[in-house]
This record gives C-alpha cells, sequence and structure tokens, in this order.
C-alpha cells in the first residue's frame, strides 16, 4: 500500500469518527433543547396532516363522495383530534 | 486508487455495524445522543459509499484494466456514453449500486424525520443499516469490485452488446431505487412494530412518500426494460414474462395495493394488519428481486449474474420472513381496526377490493416465477410456465383492477347511496357502454377480453375527467376562479389525490394498449431474397436491398459488422414508409479459437430493428441474414491469417484485417443472402409509452412536496376555525369526541 493511500484512508477514518461520535461530546443542554424543538416540529406535523384531512372531508362533501352526515361526523372527530393536537403543540412549546 | 475504495467499503461496514448498536442502545437506554450518533453512521455510510463508487466510476471512464471488473466489463473500444453505465454490468459493480443507492436514500429519510418519529426511527435506523451491513459483506467478503489483476491486460472483454442501449444507461439505477426505496418503509414498519406505535398514522404518513417515490422509480425501470426488450431484444414484444422482469413486478403490485390500502388506516383506521403485512412483503419482495437479477437462480435473458450470492441472500429473507411473521404475531393486539366495513358498496369496499386483485396478481406472478423450482422440488425436473399460462390468469385480473380504478375515485366512502350512484356513475357508465358498441360494431367483439379491456379503460377516463370537471367548478364556485386557474389550484391544493387520478387515467390508457396491441396484432417470421414481398397486417414488406457497414469507434478500433436491409412498406400500392434493420455482430476476443475473421460471427450479435410507430399502430422488423454462403469465405480467410500470424507487423495485420473486413461487406452487398425478417404490425403500441408517460407525471404530481402560500393561507384558516372550536366551552367537547 503507497503512502498517499494510507494517509487518505487514514484521514476518512478520523473525519468519519469525528462526524459519528459529535453528537456524544454535545453539551446536554444543547441536546434537550433540540429534544424539545423536535417534540414540537412533530407536533406541528400532526397538525397540518389533521388540517389537511379536514380539508379532504370537505372536498369529499362538495364531490358527492360524503353524505353530510358522514360528513359532519367525520369532521367532527377530525376537529376534536386537532384540538388534541393544538393543545399538545401549546404544552410542549411552553405557552 | 483500489485499495482506497477496498478501504472504504471496509469503513463503510464497521460505520453501519456502530449504528445498528448505538441505535438500538440509544432507544433502549433514553440516550437521544446516541440515536443521533447511529443516524449520522447512515450519513457517514453514505459518504463513504459515494467515494467507493466514485473510485470505480473514475476506474471504468479512464479504461484501468488493472481493476479486475473494468478488464472483464468495459474494454477501450467500448464507448464513453457506455463505459459510465458499464459499473451496474457487473456483479460486484450491481451490488455496490444498491449499496450506494440505499445509504443515499436511508440518509435521505433520516433527515427528513430526525425530528419526529423519535420512537420508531432508531430501530429503523437500525434495520437500514442491517441492509448496509448485508450488502458491505458481500462487497468485501464476496465480490469486491476493487480486486487488481496481477498482470495488466491492454485491451478488456468489453460490456454485453445487448447492455448497448441508451435505456440500459437509466433501468438498472431505476430499478435499484425502487427496491432500495421500499427498504424504508419496511425499515420503519419494523420499528413501529418493535416500539408498538403500529396503529399510529405518523410512521405512514411520514414514509407513504418514500413508498409512492419507490413505486415511481421501479415503474419507471420496468417502463424503460420493457422498451429495451422491445427496441433491442429483436423478438418483438416489450413483456416476456421473464423471472427477472417478474422479480420487479412483484413488489411494484403489492406497492400498489399498499399505497391504496394505507389511506383507510389514515382516514379509518382499518387495515392496520394488513397494512403493515404489505409493506414488509414488499420490503421482501425488493430483496427477493435483487436476489433473483443476481443470483441467475432461474434462467433468465436478463440475469446477468453468477449464483455465487444464494446462500447469504437465503439467508438474508429467511430472517425479513421469519422477522416479519414474529413481530406481526407479537403486535397483533396494536394492530385491530379502529373502524369496521359499513357497506360492500363503499370506497373502502373498493380499495379492499383492489387490494385482493392486486395480492392475487403478485401470487400469480410470484406462483409461475418459481415454478420451475418448486417442480424441480416436487418432480426433480425443471419445468417453465409460459406466456399464455400468465395471460389466462393476469388478463382478467387486470381487466377487474382497471374497472376498479375507475369506480374508487368516484364512490363514496363508508355507504354508497343510489342517489350517489345516479350522481357519479351515470356519465362513466354511459361512455363505457358506447366506445364499447362502436368498437364491436367495428370488429373488435372479436376478442371479447380486449373489448372489455377498452370499456373498462373507457370508463376510467370519463370517471376521472367527471372528478376534475367537478372539483373545478366546486373551485369556481367557492373562489370565482377562471376554469384553467381553478384546475391549476385544484390540483396544487390536493396533489396527491389529483396526481393519483393522472396515475389511473395513464394506467388504463397502457392497459388498453396492452390489450390492443397483443389481440388485435400480425406477426410473421418470413424469408425473403432481395427483391421479394410478403404481406402481414395489410401491409406489403418488400426487401428492396443489402446493406452493410463497419462501424469503429472514436479511436479508429472495430466495433462491430453490420448487415442489414432496406425494406419498403406499402399499403394498398400506397407507400407507408421505409424501414432499416440490421444484424449486428461484435467479435469475440478469442481469436486464436474462432479466427481471424470467424471472432466477429461466433460473438454477440444484437439486432437494431426497424420501427414505424405511430399513434394507431407500430410497423416493426428485425433481421437476421442467412450468412452460411459466407462461410466458406470466412474459413479461407482464418487460414490465410493463421498462416500469417506472427510474421507481419501488427500494423500491417490489421491493415490487412480491415481490407479483408471489406471485401467481406462489400461481397454480402453485391451477392446477398436470404434473409429472415420478423415483422409485426401492431395497434396502439404507442399508448403504452403514453400511458407510462401519464402514469409517471401523476405520480410526480402526487410527490410534489407542499408548502406553497395559499395552502399556508387555509391551514391559517383552519387553525383559526379549530381555534374556535377549543374556545366555544368545555361543554360541547365531549360530544365532540364522543
Amino acid at each position: 500500500m503507497d503512502v498517499v493511500a494510507l494517509l487518505v484512508i487514514l484521514a476518512v477514518l478520523g473525519t468519519v469518527v469525528a462526524i459519528v461520535s459529535a453528537p456524544l461530546r454535545a453539551d446536554r443542554r444543547e441536546r434537550e433543547r433540540d429534544d424539545t424543538k423536535d417534540r414540537v416540529a412533530e407536533l406541528e406535523a400532526r397538525k397540518e396532516a389533521k388540517y389537511r384531512e379536514i380539508r379532504d372531508a370537505e372536498m369529499d362533501l362538495r364531490t358527492g363522495k360524503l353524505s353530510a352526515e358522514d360528513h359532519r361526523v367525520l369532521d367532527r372527530q377530525l376537529r376534536a383530534e386537532a384540538i388534541d393536537v393544538l393543545r399538545a403543540l401549546d404544552e410542549a412549546a411552553g405557552r | 486508487m483500489a485499495t482506497v475504495g477496498r478501504a472504504l467499503l471496509i469503513l463503510a461496514l464497521a460505520t453501519a455495524a456502530y449504528g445498528i448498536v448505538a441505535s438500538i442502545y440509544g432507544a433502549r437506554s433514553g440516550r437521544p445522543e446516541w440515536v443521533v450518533s447511529g443516524r449520522r453512521s447512515v450519513y457517514a455510510v453514505a459518504a463513504l459509499c459515494t467515494g467507493a463508487f466514485a473510485i470505480l466510476e473514475i476506474a471504468f471512464l479512464r479504461s484501468d484494466f488493472s481493476f479486475a471488473t473494468v478488464a472483464s466489463h468495459s474494454s477501450t473500444t467500448t464507448p464513453s456514453f457506455y463505459k459510465a453505465a458499464a459499473p451496474w454490468s457487473s456483479q460486484e459493480g450491481s451490488l455496490l449500486l444498491w449499496l450506494w443507492l440505499l445509504s443515499l436514500w436511508s440518509s435521505l429519510v433520516l433527515f427528513l424525520t430526525r425530528r419526529s418519529l423519535r420512537r420508531v426511527a432508531p430501530y429503523a435506523t437500525a434495520v437500514l443499516l442491517g441492509f448496509a451491513m448485508f450488502f458491505a459483506s458481500l462487497l468485501v467478503f464476496r465480490e469486491t469490485p476493487f480486486g487488481v489483476l496481477a498482470v495488466v491486460p491492454a485491451d478488456g472483454a468489453g460490456l454485453n452488446p445487448l447492455l448497448r442501449h441508451p435505456s440500459m444507461m437509466i433501468h438498472p439505477p431505476m430499478l435499484y431505487s425502487g427496491y432500495t426505496l421500499f427498504a424504508i418503509p419496511f425499515a420503519f414498519a419494523v420499528g413501529a412494530l418493535v416500539t408498538r406505535q403500529v396503529g399510529a398514522a405518523d410512521w405512514i404518513r411520514s414514509t407513504r412518500r418514500f413508498a409512492l417515490a419507490a413505486w415511481f422509480f421501479l415503474g419507471v425501470g420496468i417502463l424503460l426494460g420493457a422498451r429495451w426488450s422491445y427496441s433491442e431484444l429483436g423478438w418483438g414484444g416489450y413483456w416476456a414474462w421473464d423471472p427477472v422482469e417478474n422479480a420487479s413486478l412483484l413488489p411494484w403490485l403489492t406497492g400498489t395495493a399498499l399505497l391504496h390500502s394505507i389511506m383507510l388506516q389514515e382516514k379509518r383506521g382499518m387495515l392496520k394488519i394488513w397494512n403493515v403485512s404489505l409493506v414488509l412483503a414488499t420490503g421482501i419482495l425488493s430483496i427477493l428481486g435483487t436476489f433473483l437479477v443476481r443470483s441467475g437462480i432461474l434462467d433468465s435473458i436478463h440475469a446477468f449474474g453468477a449464483s455465487t450470492l444464494g446462500v447469504p441472500f437465503v439467508i438474508l429473507i429467511g430472517l425479513m420472513v421469519s422477522g416479519s411473521i414474529g413481530l406481526v404475531v407479537w403486535r397483533r393486539e396494536a394492530l385491530r381496526s379502529d373502524n369496521r366495513l359499513d357497506s360492500l358498496l363503499s370506497r373502502e369496499a373498493i380499495f379492499l377490493a383492489n387490494n385482493l386483485v392486486l395480492v392475487a396478481m403478485a401470487f400469480v406472478v410470484f406462483w409461475g416465477t418459481f415454478w420451475p423450482l418448486i417442480a424441480e422440488a416436487l418432480t426433480g425436473t425443471r419445468r417453465s410456465l409460459g406466456p399464455p399460462w400468465f395471460d389466462r390468469y393476469t388478463v382478467p385480473l387486470a381487466i377487474v383492477l382497471v374497472l376498479l380504478s375507475g369506480i374508487g375515485p368516484i364512490i363514496a366512502w363508508r355507504r354508497a347511496t343510489a342517489a350517489n350512484a345516479r350522481r357519479n356513475f351515470l356519465v362513466p357508465s354511459v361512455v363505457a357502454l358506447a366506445v364499447a358498441a362502436v368498437l364491436a360494431a367495428v370488429g373488435a367483439g372479436s376478442r371479447p377480453l380486449a373489448l372489455a379491456m377498452f370499456a373498462c379503460g373507457a370508463f376510467v377516463v370519463a370517471s376521472v375527467g367527471q372528478e376534475f370537471w367537478r372539483g373545478v367548478a366546486v373551485r369556481r364556485t367557492m373562489t370565482g376562479e377562471a376554469p384553467l386557474r381553478a384546475l391549476g389550484s385544484l390540483v396544487g391544493r390536493n396533489r396527491r389525490r389529483y396526481g393519483g387520478y393522472l396515475v389511473h387515467v395513464g394506467m388504463a390508457v397502457l392497459f388498453i394498449g396492452v390489450a390492443a396491441s397483443t389481440a388485435f396484432n400480425d406477426a410473421r417470421d418470413i424469408r425473403l431474397d432481395v427483391g421479394q414481398t410478403a404481406r402481414v397486417g395489410g401491409y406489403e414488406f418488400r426487401y428492396v436491398k443489402p446493406t452493410s457497414r463497419i462501424s469503429t469507434n472514436a479511436a479508429g478500433s472495430l466495433e462491430k459488422i453490420s448487415f442489414g436491409s432496406v425494406v419498403e412498406v406499402r399499403r394498398d400500392g400506397r407507400h407507408v414508409t421505409t424501414l432499416r434493420p440490421e444484424r449486428g455482430y461484435f467479435p469475440s476476443r478469442d481469436q486464436a479459437a474462432l479466427g481471424a475473421l470467424g471472432r466477429f460471427f461466433e460473438g454477440e450479435a444484437t439486432s437494431e430493428i426497424g420501427l414505424q410507430a405511430g399513434l394507431r399502430r407500430d410497423i416493426w422488423t428485425a433481421m437476421t441474414p442467412d450468412i452460411r454462403a459466407l462461410l466458406p469465405i470466412i474459413q479461407q480467410g482464418d487460414e490465410v491469417f493463421g498462416a500469417a500470424a506472427g510474421k507481419l507487423p501488427p500494423a500491417a495485420e490489421a491493415a490487412a484485417l480491415g481490407t479483408a473486413l471489406r471485401g467481406l461487406v462489400d461481397r454480402y452487398v453485391a451477392n446477398p443472402p436470404p434473409a429472415t425478417f420478423r415483422i409485426i404490425t401492431s395497434p396502439l403500441v404507442t399508448w403504452i409509452w403514453l400511458g407510462a408517460i401519464i402514469v409517471f407525471g401523476g405520480a410526480l404530481i402526487a410527490l410534489w412536496p407542499g408548502g406553497d402560500a395559499p395552502g399556508r393561507r387555509v391551514r391559517a384558516r383552519y387553525a383559526a376555525r379549530v381555534a374556535e372550536d377549543v374556545a366555544a366551552g368545555r361543554e360541547r367537547e365531549p360530544a365532540v369526541v364522543a
């Protein structure tokens, strides 16, 4: 094995170790802040998905694929779930 | 460079192993820093594989024959365009491509979900790294792409001529992208089962886009393969129920079922066991597809691998199957449906029927593909099932599938009422019946299955057209937008739904093309001398004159000899087109055994077809000249060159060979032997490719990320309405939840 190849391999190895081990060397408070951000992002995604479902149901009603009665029940259920997500979001964001 | 490449693969293997341990330890001990470290291992594996793949690509592009893979799969005469694609014509390069794509897609999904699915993602990371470790192990211990030769040859063996086709540049990466992307829902399903999160819609929502991307890439790969078969293999068809074709179709079929049935889990909390089973089965079938291509266990025109990988793949597939069954049984309590089917006349029931048809098709394809192995195990004799067997079962199922794809978009959720049926089914049914009546009147009734497919296709186009029409009408009522703007905003605001509807239209168009081109084609093999005419499908084909040419590459080295023909096509005395099919002969490298001239006719031969494609009909020809008349001359030339071997300077020998070959091709033109022509006239073949373009266009619309400004405004409006509900008071809330 030539020296250049050996040096390249060692440099790559060092870089991989540095990248992979970085989270283990991070500050604890920083990690906690990241956890909160992750939780909020997860709930935001859930909230937007729920709103999309509400819009879908409305489109189904308007194009005749949901009866008014079924839409009323589904819409209420989806809004109740959206409320739960909003509450959880407030809690996670500390509001 | 080979040393660095090998070292990168060893590092990738070690990093994957570390990442598995870190992810699982982090998840079980509740230490997120280890989970993040595990995720970063995936990024590192992707970077290492990118480096390894780049080294291999550079070796191919530079024709570095010290790499054994390059020497056996490329040559100085291989055009640069194909040198770039040559890595995946080899077993080891193909496995490296698989690993590289897996690592890239895994990195992307884990980056996008880094702030969500916090319980599921670590286990998914471990599973994805498990796949990476498996393939890295194969590349390190069994099939290294970085093996070097002790003696470097002056030239390589060259790329298989059959693979010298533009679609082969992207066909394997597309297929492998599909296979590797299907590993992602598989990994998240395992994570969801382990963490008991499988009932939640979050993991499905997060990985659905990747399942759709897998479906898209696999579909594009399958279509490119079909196109290659049609234009390169010289038999005139686009689908032969070949084991490797079938292997790619299997996960595509179950993936199609999955993309529909997950909507029931998202919307109604139904079919959880079915969905997770489909996810797992699709992941397993993707690995099986890779196994079939690379192992050569079943005879196939596409199987370019040798059977050295059978045992590790069988172990992996065995682990995946037993692990999947075990996990589903273990978590069966968490997989209970929230709702039941309200009516057999509902969208839920149609989705279920669509799933059953797709899985039945997958079962038929699986059974037919593996029958040779099953028969061998039972009787000791390997027997294959041909296209008629597959057609007997898949054609009726495909007709039902197309019909369901028309019913699905227009039937009501939960329970269809008579009013719903009248409102939504009247126009598509009338259109379908009218199309059937007109086509039956012009003679299509002689092929009842094809006629049924045309009617069902018309039903789909009409039902989806009606959906777009009504959607635009609703938007115009709500916003007062102009029709085109309303159409744009309708699709833009619900890309998944309307992209999916376009996919249905594309599939209908594609199946109409398949039905017409198989039921109403006219194919004949005819031996013609120059000047003779054959009549096929109402057209007259006249062999006008022979052609021949010697092709050289940019460096001036001889690449192939082509013997061709000029064929004039006429109908009712009127000129339609002129076709120029050819047969290309690529030289074998074994000059000592086959002779200086003979080696040109003992190596690979390919067909360059003559094709006149049109919206209504394709006219397709391929030719095989009878070169037996040239054999005495070839043998004579071989004897002369054999006697002169070593006595002439290389340059003089090359010049003499060039003169001899030119004499040979001139002789072919001066005294043309008869040729066997395969002539096919097929209606609507172009519809297959057009349908595929519509399908993939629709899939791209569905895949396209959201986040547009109008969407945000709508979300804000809904947020305000939901907030109003919150403020409305506690007494209303229990009723809402109930």
